[in-house]
C-alpha cells in the first residue's frame, strides 16, 4: 500500500520544539496506567495501542484534563503538573492544542467562530493560510451541524491550530470517518506535519495511520509502556509484530518520484541506490520523496532474478535478518536490507529451508505491483 | 377600559414579579451551576431546603418570612437597622416573598438544562485556553438559553400569581402590596362586586397566556440558533 503522504525529510523539523517527559500513575477503577517516556519535541509521535490500553488517558493527562494520581509532566523546562509539590497548571493555561475524538465543535457558532474562539492575536496573520491549507475556506459562515465528518474535524483541527499550541495532541482524529474520508484527512494531517512546526502527539489504535504519519513510536498495552523509539527501528522488531499489524504488518520504505508513464498509469521511483520501483500513477511531482508502505505478506523472494514473471518489482537486498523460529507456526519473518532501508517479508518455513536461506545471503525481493496500490 | 384600581393591581403585579425574578436571577443560575456541576457534602440537604417552597403551605412560608424579616426579626431588625429597609407591608415584601416562592422553579428549570449542557464542550474550550468565566459566558450559559427562558418565565408567572406568603408577609395594602390576586381575592370577599371580580379573572388569564406565549417565542428563537439548522443538512 502507498498513499500520497510524503516522508519527513529530517530537514523539515529542523527546528526542535520542547520534548515532552512525562513519569505518571493513574488509577481509574480497575484500570492502572503507568508510563514514563520521553517524546522528542518535533515530528508525529503516535501513541499506540488497542482500545483499553490508555492511550487517551495518558492523553488527557498530558492535556491537564485529569490529574494523575502521581505523577510529573514537563513540556521542555516548564513544569506541567508535578504532585509532588502540588502543581497542575490547568488545560487553559497549557498552550496545548487538542483535536477530540468527535471535533467538539460549539454548536451556536459558525464556523468561523469556532475557528477564532481561541485564536492567539499571533496567529491572525497566518488564519487564511491554515484555512487553506485545512481546506476549510468555504464553510467560514456555515454551522457545525451542517459540516460532515471529516469537514468538523478539519475545522477541529484548524481552531486547535489557531491557539499557537506548543504542542498538538489528537485522540484517534479519524474515528467514524468512512474509507475515503479517513484517507482525505489523513492526507490532511500528513500535510500539517510536514508544513508547520508543532510537534503532534497522535492518538491511534490503526496500525495503516501510523506508517503513514508516525516518526516516533509509542507502543501501550494494558495501561503499560511496551515499547518506544522511531518508527522505523520498532516496525523492524519481529517481537512487535503481533501488536503493529500482525498478519497486515507493513514496511516502510521512502523513494523519490523519478517520473510518470501516462501511457500505463504509471510511477517510476528511485532509492538511494539508483534501484527503481514502479507504483500506479501517483500525484507527485519529480523529486518528491514519498512513504511506500509495503505489507510484509506482498513480498516475495528468489535466488536469482526471474523471468517470464509477472512480478514488475525487483530489489536487490540481502537478508539481514532471520526471525525467531517457531516450529508451530506455517511463517517465518525476515528482514532485508534494500539500500540501505530495511524490508520485512514473510515466507513459509518450508520454502525458508528448500531455499536454503540464511543471514547475508543476497536475494531479489519481488514485490506485487498491487501492493503499492492506494487504498 | 380598565379602571385605576386594575390598572394599579397590575402594576403592582408586574412590578413585584419583574422585582422578584431580577432578584433571584443571579443567586438561581449559580446555585443551579454548583448543583448541575459540583458534588459536595450535603449537596442532598441543599436540594432539599431548595424545594421546600414548593412543598410547604405558602402562608408557612410567608410566616416565616414575617419572623426572620420581620421588624422583630433577625434578620430584619438588622436590615432595619444598618440600611433602614422595612420588608413587610411594602412591595418590595411582596417582591421578597413571590422571588422565594418562584427561586425553587428556577433553580430547577436552569439546572437541568445545565445538566444536559456537554461537558465535553466546556474541556474543550478549556484546551482552546478559555478560563472558567469564559467557559460559562461564552459555552455553557448560551447552550442552556432554551431552559433559562422557561424557568425564568416559570419563576415569572409563578411570582404573579404568588398568594399565600404574600398575604401573610406583605399584607394586602391597596396600592402597595395588592397584586392582582389579591385584588382578586379583596372583591370575591366584597358582596355585589362579581362583575369586577369577573374582569380581574379574565385580566389574570390574559397575563398568563402573554407571558406563555412570550416564553414560547422567546425559547423557539433561543432553539433556533442551536438546532433548526440541523434540519437543513
Amino acid at each position: 500500500m502507498l498513499d500520497e503522504t510524503s516522508a519527513h525529510s529530517p530537514q523539515s523539523h529542523a527546528a526542535n520544539g520542547p520534548a515532552l517527559s512525562l513519569d505518571v500513575a493513574r488509577r481509574q477503577g480497575d484500570f492502572h496506567l503507568q508510563a514514563r517516556l520521553t517524546l522528542p519535541g518535533n515530528g508525529v509521535t503516535a501513541l499506540f495501542g488497542a482500545s483499553g490500553s490508555g492511550k487517551t488517558s495518558l492523553l488527557r493527562l498530558i492535556a491537564g484534563l485529569d490529574r494523575p494520581d502521581e505523577g510529573i509532566i514537563h513540556l521542555g523546562e516548564e513544569t506541567l503538573t508535578d504532585t509532588r509539590r502540588g502543581i497542575l497548571i490547568p488545560p487553559h493555561r497549557r498552550h496545548l492544542g487538542v483535536v477530540f475524538q468527535e471535533a467538539r465543535l460549539f454548536p451556536h457558532y459558525r464556523v468561523r467562530g469556532n475557528l477564532t474562539y481561541g485564536m492567539r492575536a499571533a496567529m491572525r496573520p497566518r488564519f487564511d493560510a491554515i484555512i487553506e491549507l485545512l481546506g476549510i475556506g468555504h464553510l467560514l459562515q456555515r454551522f457545525p451541524a451542517t459540516l460532515s465528518g471529516g469537514e468538523a474535524r478539519r475545522v477541529a483541527i484548524g481552531r486547535a491550530l489557531l491557539t499557537a499550541p506548543r504542542l498538538l495532541l489528537m485522540d484517534e482524529p479519524l474515528t467514524g470517518l468512512d474509507g475515503a474520508r479517513k484517507r482525505e484527512l489523513l492526507r490532511y494531517i500528513a500535510r500539517l506535519a510536514r508544513e508547520i512546526d508543532i510537534p503532534i502527539v497522535y492518538v491511534s489504535h490503526d496500525p495503516g495511520e501510523l506508517t503513514a504519519i508516525a516518526d516516533y513510536l509509542v507502543l501501550l498495552e494494558h495501561g503499560r509502556v511496551l515499547a518506544d523509539g522511531r518508527l522505523d527501528a520498532l516496525l523492524n522488531r519481529f517481537d512487535l509484530t503481533e501488536h503493529l499489524g500482525g498478519f497486515d504488518a507493513e514496511s516502510v520504505i521512502v523513494a523519490s518520484v523519478a517520473e510518470h508513464e501516462p501511457d500505463y498509469a504509471l510511477t517510476h521511483l528511485t532509492l538511494d541506490d539508483g534501484q527503481t520501483l514502479t507504483v500506479p500513477s501517483l500525484d507527485a511531482g519529480p523529486g518528491e520523496r514519498l512513504r511506500l508502505h509495503i505489507p510484509v505478506r506482498d513480498v516475495a523472494l528468489a535466488l536469482s532474478e526471474p523471468s517470464g514473471i509477472s512480478y514488475r518489482n525487483r530489489l536487490h537486498a540481502t537478508i539481514e535478518r532471520v526471525g525467531p523460529r517457531n516450529d508451530a507456526r506455517t511463517s517465518i519473518e525476515l528482514s532485508l536490507n534494500v539500500s540501505g532501508q530495511t524490508l520485512r517479508t514473510r515466507l513459509t518455513r518450508k520454502a525458508f529451508d528448500e531455499m536454503g536461506l540464511e543471514e547475508g545471503m543476497p536475494v531479489v525481493a519481488l514485490i506485487r505491483s498491487v501492493a503499492f496500490e492506494t487504498r | 377600559m380598565l379602571s385605576d384600581a386594575e390598572w394599579q393591581a397590575i402594576l403592582i403585579s408586574l412590578r413585584v414579579a419583574v422585582t422578584a425574578v431580577g432578584g433571584i436571577m443571579v443567586p438561581g443560575i449559580a446555585l443551579a451551576w454548583l448543583m448541575a456541576r459540583h458534588e459536595f457534602r450535603g449537596k442532598a440537604l441543599l436540594d432539599g431546603v431548595l424545594h421546600l417552597p414548593l412543598v410547604l403551605p405558602p402562608v408557612v412560608v410567608g410566616y416565616l418570612l414575617l419572623i426572620s424579616l420581620g421588624r422583630q426579626g433577625w434578620l430584619g431588625q438588622w436590615l432595619d437597622t444598618w440600611f433602614g429597609i422595612t420588608l413587610p407591608f411594602t412591595w418590595q415584601g411582596a417582591a421578597v416573598a413571590a422571588g422565594v416562592m418562584a427561586f425553587p422553579l428556577l433553580v430547577r428549570a436552569v439546572r437541568l438544562s445545565l445538566e444536559a449542557v456537554d461537558v465535553k464542550l466546556e474541556a474543550a474550550a478549556s484546551t482552546l485556553g478559555a478560563n472558567r468565566w469564559r467557559v460559562f459566558f461564552t459555552i455553557t450559559l448560551p447552550l442552556a438559553l432554551p431552559g433559562l427562558l422557561t424557568g425564568t418565565v416559570l419563576a415569572f408567572a409563578r411570582a404573579l400569581s404568588e398568594f399565600g406568603a404574600t398575604i401573610t408577609f406583605a399584607a394586602n395594602i391597596p396600592g402597595e402590596t395588592r397584586t392582582l390576586p389579591l385584588a382578586l381575592y379583596t372583591l370575591i370577599q366584597t358582596p355585589g362586586a362579581e362583575a369586577a371580580a369577573a374582569r380581574l379573572c379574565v385580566l389574570s388569564i390574559i397575563i398568563a397566556m402573554l407571558s406563555l406565549l412570550v416564553s414560547e417565542w422567546l425559547a423557539r428563537l433561543a432553539r433556533r440558533r442551536l438546532h433548526e439548522r440541523d434540519s437543513k443538512r
